[in-house]
C-alpha cells in the first residue's frame, strides 16, 4: 500500500506540473469546430491542401449533432478559446452576431475581393446575414444543405413489387410527388417481406433532446402551409403556427410515424435513420443532403440500389433548411490565420474540390457549372431543394423557441398526448410568451 | 448449551443453505456481468456485425473498432484512394478496405489524457488538503468543528447542475472555462469533503499516544505529524486517494457543462463517438473498454476499504 | 474480526453522528503547546486552505446563485441589463406545470429504485452472509457496476436496449417468447421509466448490498445463540433479530441512495435524454435545459435553490427518524 501511495503521489505531481505549464497557443495552428458528420471528415481531407500551402496546422473539434448546439453555444458563451473557426448552424447567427461572438466579415470581404454575389443567394441569406436580408455578413457560406429523402431504388424497380403496388393503389409505383403519395407508399412497403426480411415504410426524425423532431416534422408542416408569422417580422403567430394546414401537416407526420417507422425509432435523428436504411429495414428515409455522397457510395445499399428525391409537395413546395456558414470566432488568438483560411476556402478551385470530396459548395462556380447536375445522382435535387428552403427562427432566443417546439411535437407525435391542434396552439402560446419576455410583443 | 448439540451451529449455516445461497449469488453476479461482457465483445466486432439483427454472438473478431476509435475517416472514391500510395499501417489497411481513408487522428487520446491529468491532479490536491484538515479536526479543538464538518459534507448534497450555474459564470469571469486548472480546482473542492471525512476517521484511529511519545522525545508537533502520524495513515490516505480518483474519473455533469474541448474528459466524449452517419458502436465499445480498465483494477485493489469510502466513513469495517 | 461499527451518536444531523466523540473528549496535552508552532496556529494552518477552497468554489457561488435567483439575468446576454425581479422567478418555478411533472418523475424514480435496490440488496447481503465458499470473490464481482461512470453506463445501456440490435430485448424474448422488436424499453411511454429504474438498480444494488452486509455482520452471534436457547424459529429470529438490528444500516443505505438519485442526471441524460416526450425528464434534466440551453439563468437559479432546500430538508428529517430508530 505504501509503495502504491508513493507511486501515486509521484505520478500526480508530475501530471500536475504538466498542467501548470501554460498552454502555449501556437501561432501556426488553427482549430476548426463543426458537427461530427460525413462532410466534416471530407473537410479534414480538403484542409490538408491548406496546411500544405501555408504550413498552418489544422486541428478539428467535431461534435455530434445532438450535442452540437448545446456544446458550441456553451463554449461561445463561456468565452472559451477552443475554436478559431466555427461552422455554426444557421439559427445561431442572430445570437452570435448580437452578442459579438462572430467577427463581422464585410471589411475583410471587401479587402480581399470576396463577393457574396458569387454564392447562391438563398445560401448567403440563410447562412451569412444578420439582421436577415441586410448586407451584414457574419459568415461565408460553407455548406448548403436541406432535408430530403432517399429510397431503395432496387425495390421500387422490382416488377413484382410494382405490379402489387399498381393493384393496390391503382397507380404506378414512382417516387412520391406529394405527401399523400409519400404516406401511401410508406404504408405499402411497411410490414412487407423483402429478401426474407421484414421491412418498414420510412425512417424519419423523432429525436427529442436537440432539434431532431422539429427538423423532421417541418418537412411535413411547411408543405401543408405552416408559417412562423402571418406577416414577416411582426411575430403574429396566431393562425400561422396553428393554421388548419399546419394541423393537417402535423397529423400527417404523426401518421407516418405511427404507421411506418421501424420499431425503436422513437428518438431517432441523422444517425438512426441512416442505420435503418443501411441495415435494409427502411424503404425510404429522410436525411440531410450532407449524407448523400456517403450513401451513394455505400457498399450495401449504395450505387444502383439507392435513389434520392426532394421533399414532396402538398399545398406548396418546401424543404427544411440545413447547412452552415463558416465564421471567425471573435475570441480567437489567431485572427490572421483564421481569415487566411476563409480566403483560401472561398477560392473557386477549392470550392470545386470541396464538392468532389463530399461537401456541398454553394459557390456559383460549382453550381452553375453545366456538368454539376450530372456530377452526382442527387445534384439536381439539391438545386431544387435549395430554391424552396425554409428555416426555423434565427432569433437570438432560438434555443428557447426550439425547445418549446421539441417538447410540443414529441409529446404529441411520440408520447401520444393530446391532438395536433392542441400541440400547435400550445406552441403558439409558448412562443408568444418568449417574445413577450423579450419585449418584442 | 442445547443448541450446541444440534447438527449445525446457530451461526454456521448448513451445507445446503450455503450451496443454495452460493448458487443464487453467483447467478446474480454472472447476470450483472452480461452487459459488460457484451460491450467487451462488441469492441471487437466490425460495424456491420455490431448492428446486425438478431445480435451476433459468433463473429470474426477485428480491430476495426479500436482503429476507428483513434482516427477520423472519410469515404472516398476508389480512384482517389488509389492515388494515395500504399497503406502505412494495419488501421490504414482496414480503413481502405471499407473505401475510406484516414483523414487524421480522433480526439479520443487527448480526452483520455485530460481525464488522467484532471483526475490525478484533483486527487493529489484533495488528498493533500484533506490530510491536513483531517489532522486538524482530529487532534485539535476547533471552534465550531461540528458546524464546519457539516458544512463541508453538505456541499456534496447539491445537485451538480445547480452548482454548475454559478461556477460557470465564475469560470467565465476568471478565464477558467474549459481549462484543466479549472476542472482540477472544481473536482478538488468536491472531493475534499470526502477526503476530510474519511481521513479524519483514519486519523482518529491512530492513538494520539504515539505522537505524544514522539513529542516527549523532542519532536515538534509538525515533526510528529510527518514522521509518526503520516506513515501510520498511509493505508487510509491511499484508500482515500483512490476514492477521489474514481469520482474524478467518472464525473460527467460538470465536465459536460464546463468544458468543451481543450480540457474535456473522456466521459462526455465517449457517447459522442460517431462513425460514418450513425453510431459507431464498436468504436464506442472500444473507448468504453479502455476507459473502464483502470476502474476495474482499482475496484479490486480497494475492495476492503470500499464500504468506508462509499458511506463517507459512516460505516466502518 | 469483523468488527463493524455504525459510527453514530444522537446529534441532529447525520454528519454529526458520524463525527467521533473522542476528539472532543480528549483535551490537548500541555506538552503540545511548548515547542514549535503552537497547536492553535497549526490547527488553523491545516484547516484554513480547505475551508478557503470550499468558500471559493462552493459557498461564494451558492451566494451568487441566491442573488441571481432574484434577477432576470441570462448568461447568454452579456450586454443586457440585469433587473431585480423579486420573487417572480420563484413564483414562476412553483407554478410551472413542467417542473412539477419533473418532480413527480423524480419521485417515482427515487421511490422505485430504493425499493428494488433495498429488497434485492438486502437479499444478496443475507445470502452472502451465509459465507459459502468463494463469497469474498463473488462479492467483489458484484461490486463492479457501481464503480463505473454513470454516463458511460447510460450510454452503453442505450445500445443494449435497442429493440432490433440490442441484447436486452433478445434475452427477454428468449425467456418469455415475446418477439424482441415488439417492445421498446426506451421509446415507449410506459416502459421508459422502468428502463431507467432497471439500469440504476443494476448499477447500485451492490451499494445497498454492501451496507446491508456490514449491518448483518454487526449482529453479535450470542444474540442468535440466546434465541436458539429460547427455541425461537428461524423465521422469528429473522424478523425479531436480524431485521431490527440491521435496520439502521438499511436506513443509511436508503438515505445515501435517496440523495444520489434525487440529483440524478448523467445516467438518465444518456439513456433517454428525458424522453419519450417528457416521460423520464427528472428534475436535473429540466434544470439543465433551463440553465444551459435556454440560458434562463435567473429562473434556473431559483429552481436550483429550491432543489437544494428540498434535498437538504428531506435529508435532515430523515436523519431525525434514523436516530429515533437507533435509540430504540
Amino acid at each position: 500500500m505504501q509503495k502504491m501511495t508513493k507511486t501515486l503521489l509521484g505520478l500526480t505531481s508530475a501530471l500536475t506540473l504538466s498542467v501548470a505549464l501554460p498552454n502555449i497557443a501556437k501561432a501556426d495552428e488553427l482549430t476548426l469546430c463543426w458537427a461530427a458528420w460525413d462532410p466534416a471528415n471530407a473537410l479534414v481531407e480538403l484542409s490538408k491542401d491548406f496546411t500544405a500551402q501555408t504550413g498552418t496546422q489544422m486541428k478539428f473539434e467535431f461534435v455530434p449533432w445532438p450535442n452540437f448546439a448545446d456544446r458550441i453555444l456553451n463554449e461561445l458563451n463561456s468565452g472559451g478559446k477552443l475554436c478559431d473557426l466555427l461552422i455554426g448552424d444557421s439559427q445561431w447567427i442572430g445570437g452570435s452576431a448580437e452578442n459579438g461572438y462572430y467577427v463581422k466579415l464585410n471589411d475583410f470581404f471587401d479587402k480581399e475581393g470576396i463577393k457574396m454575389s458569387d454564392f447562391a443567394e438563398a445560401a448567403v441569406n440563410a447562412y451569412s446575414t444578420w439582421p436577415k436580408g441586410t448586407p451584414n455578413y457574419w459568415a461565408l457560406p460553407a455548406m448548403g444543405d436541406a432535408n430530403a429523402w432517399f429510397y431503395r431504388k432496387d425495390w421500387f424497380n422490382n416488377p413484382e413489387i410494382q405490379a402489387e403496388f399498381k393493384e393496390k393503389t391503382g397507380r404506378d409505383l414512382t417516387v412520391p410527388q406529394t405527401w399523400d403519395e409519400l404516406l401511401e407508399t410508406a404504408k405499402f412497403f411497411n410490414g412487407k417481406e423483402i429478401d426474407g426480411k421484414k421491412v418498414y415504410g420510412a425512417a424519419i426524425f423523432t429525436e427529442r433532446a436537440s432539434e431532431g423532431i422539429t427538423m423532421g416534422a417541418t418537412q411535413a408542416l411547411y408543405p401543408y402551409g405552416f408559417k412562423y408569422e402571418n406577416t414577416t417580422g411582426k411575430y403574429d403567430m396566431e393562425g400561422a403556427v396553428n393554421s388548419e394546414g399546419a394541423v393537417k401537416g402535423l397529423e400527417a407526420y404523426k401518421e407516418l410515424y405511427k404507421c411506418c417507422t421501424p420499431p425503436g425509432y422513437t428518438d431517432a435523428y441523422m444517425g438512426e435513420t441512416l442505420d435503418a436504411f443501411k441495415s435494409g429495414q427502411a424503404a425510404m428515409a429522410m436525411n440531410w443532403f450532407a449524407f448523400f455522397p456517403g450513401l451513394a457510395k455505400d457498399e450495401n445499399v449504395g450505387g444502383d440500389k439507392i435513389g434520392f428525391f426532394v421533399n414532396p409537395k402538398q399545398a406548396t413546395a418546401a424543404s427544411t433548411l440545413g447547412g452552415q456558414g463558416i465564421s471567425v470566432v471573435a475570441n480567437t488568438d489567431n485572427m490572421d490565420g483564421a481569415l487566411a483560411y476563409i480566403k483560401w476556402f472561398a477560392q473557386p478551385d477549392v470550392q470545386k474540390k470541396w464538392w468532389q470530396l463530399g461537401g456541398y459548395a454553394v459557390h456559383n462556380a460549382v453550381l452553375n457549372d453545366p456538368s454539376f447536375k450530372d456530377s452526382q445522382p442527387f445534384a439536381a435535387d439539391f438545386l431544387v431543394a435549395m430554391n424552396q428552403v425554409q428555416d426555423f427562427w434565427q432569433e437570438p432566443s432560438y434555443a428557447i423557441l426550439l425547445q418549446a417546439m421539441q417538447k410540443r411535437l414529441h409529446d404529441y407525435v411520440v408520447a401520444d398526448q393530446g391532438t395536433a391542434k392542441e400541440a400547435l396552439d400550445g406552441l403558439a402560446q409558448d412562443w408568444k410568451e418568449v417574445f413577450e419576455d423579450e419585449g418584442k410583443l | 448449551m442445547s443448541s450446541a448439540n444440534t447438527a449445525h451451529s446457530v451461526v454456521e449455516p448448513s451445507a445446503t443453505t450455503k450451496r443454495v445461497a452460493g448458487a443464487i449469488v453467483i447467478i446474480y453476479a454472472l447476470v450483472t456481468m452480461i452487459p459488460l461482457g457484451w460491450i467487451f465483445l462488441t469492441s471487437f466486432k466490425s460495424p456491420p456485425d455490431s448492428i446486425s439483427y438478431p445480435p451476433k454472438i459468433v463473429f470474426t473478431p477485428t480491430l476495426e473498432g479500436y482503429c476507428n476509435l483513434f482516427t477520423t475517416r472519410t469515404r472516398q472514391t476508389p480512384e482517389y484512394i488509389e492515388s494515395l500510395g500504399p497503406p502505412t499501417s494495419t488501421c490504414d489497411e482496414i480503413t481502405r478496405s471499407r473505401n475510406m481513408v484516414i483523414a487524421g487522428p480522433s480526439n479520443y487520446w487527448p480526452r483520455f489524457q485530460n481525464s488522467m491529468i484532471i483526475a490525478f491532479g484533483s486527487t493529489f490536491l484533495a488528498v493533500f488538503l484533506g490530510t491536513l484538515a483531517a489532522y486538524g479536526f482530529s487532534r485539535f479543538r476547533v471552534p465550531l468543528a461540528d458546524d464546519l464538518l457539516f458544512f463541508i459534507l453538505s456541499t456534496r448534497m447539491m445537485p451538480p447542475i445547480a452548482v454548475a450555474i454559478p461556477i460557470y459564470l465564475m469560470f467565465r469571469g476568471l478565464g477558467l472555462s474549459d481549462t484543466a486548472l479549472g476542472m482540477i480546482l472544481l473536482y478538488t473542492a468536491v472531493n475534499v469533503s470526502l477526503a476530510v471525512w474519511l481521513l479524519k476517521g483514519f486519523m482518529d484511529e491512530i492513538p494520539r499516544e504515539y505522537e505524544e511519545a514522539a513529542m516527549i522525545d523532542g519532536y515538534t508537533r509538525l515533526q510528529a505529524f510527518r514522521k509518526v502520524v503520516l506513515p501510520q495513515a498511509t493505508t487510509g490516505i491511499a484508500a482515500t486517494a483512490i476514492f477521489c480518483l474514481i469520482f474524478a474519473w467518472n464525473e460527467y455533469a460538470f465536465a459536460v457543462l464546463l468544458t468543451s474541448g481543450t480540457a474535456q474528459t473522456a466521459p462526455p466524449f465517449i457517447p459522442t463517438i460517431i462513425g460514418e452517419g450513425g453510431m459507431d458502436w464498436p468504436a464506442v465499445a472500444a473507448g468504453t473498454t479502455i476507459f473502464l480498465v483502470p476502474i476495474l483494477v482499482f475496484t479490486i485493489l480497494l475492495r476492503k476499504q470500499l464500504l468506508r469510502g462509499i458511506t463517507f466513513g459512516a460505516v466502518r469495517k | 474480526m469483523d468488527q463493524v461499527t455504525l459510527v453514530t451518536d444522537t446529534n441532529s444531523s447525520f454528519v454529526d453522528k458520524a463525527a467521533d466523540a473522542a476528539v472532543r473528549a480528549t483535551p490537548t496535552t500541555v506538552a503540545n503547546r511548548v515547542r514549535g508552532m503552537s497547536d492553535r496556529s497549526i490547527a488553523w494552518a491545516f484547516i484554513t486552505p480547505t475551508i478557503a477552497l470550499l468558500l471559493a468554489i462552493n459557498i461564494f457561488p451558492l451566494l451568487w446563485a441566491i442573488y441571481l435567483s432574484f434577477t432576470n439575468f441570462r448568461a447568454n446576454r452579456p450586454n443586457a441589463a440585469i433587473d431585480n425581479v423579486g420573487l417572480r422567478n420563484y413564483e414562476r418555478v412553483l407554478n410551472d406545470a413542467d417542473i412539477w411533472q419533473a418532480m413527480q418523475t423524480t419521485a417515482h424514480f427515487v421511490f422505485w429504485t430504493i425499493v428494488l435496490q433495498t429488497v434485492i440488496g438486502f437479499t444478496l447481503a443475507y445470502l452472502i452472509d451465509r459465507k459459502f465458499r468463494g463469497h469474498a470473490f463473488w462479492t467483489t464481482v458484484i461490486l463492479i457496476p457501481m464503480m463505473l461512470s454513470p454516463a458511460v453506463v447510460g450510454n452503453f445501456w442505450r445500445f443494449l436496449y435497442q429493440p432490433q440490435i440490442g441484447l436486452f430485448n433478445y434475452i427477454v424474448s428468449f425467456f418469455t417468447g415475446i418477439p424482441p422488436s415488439s417492445f421498446e424499453m426506451l421509446g415507449s411511454v410506459s416502459l421508459a421509466p422502468w428502463a431507467i429504474i432497471l439500469v440504476d438498480t443494476w448499477m447500485w444494488t451492490p451499494y445497498v448490498m454492501l451496507i446491508c452486509l456490514a449491518g448483518l455482520r454487526s449482529i453479535p452471534d450470542y444474540i442468535y445463540e440466546a434465541a436458539e436457547v429460547d427455541r425461537a424459529s428461524g423465521w422469528r429470529q429473522f424478523w425479531s433479530i436480524t431485521i431490527p438490528m440491521a435496520l439502521p444500516f438499511i436506513m443509511l443505505a436508503v438515505l445515501f441512495r435517496g440523495i444520489e438519485n434525487f440529483k440524478m442526471f448523467d445516467m438518465v441524460m444518456l439513456l433517454t435524454g428525458g424522453g419519450p416526450g417528457s416521460t423520464t425528464e427528472v428534475a436535473s434534466i429540466t434544470l439543465k435545459r433551463e440553465a444551459f440551453e435556454s440560458w434562463l439563468t435567473g429562473r434556473s437559479s431559483a429552481f436550483a435553490i429550491l432543489l437544494f432546500v428540498a434535498v437538504f430538508g428531506l435529508a435532515n428529517i430523515y436523519v431525525k427518524a434514523l436516530n429515533k430508530v437507533k435509540q430504540r
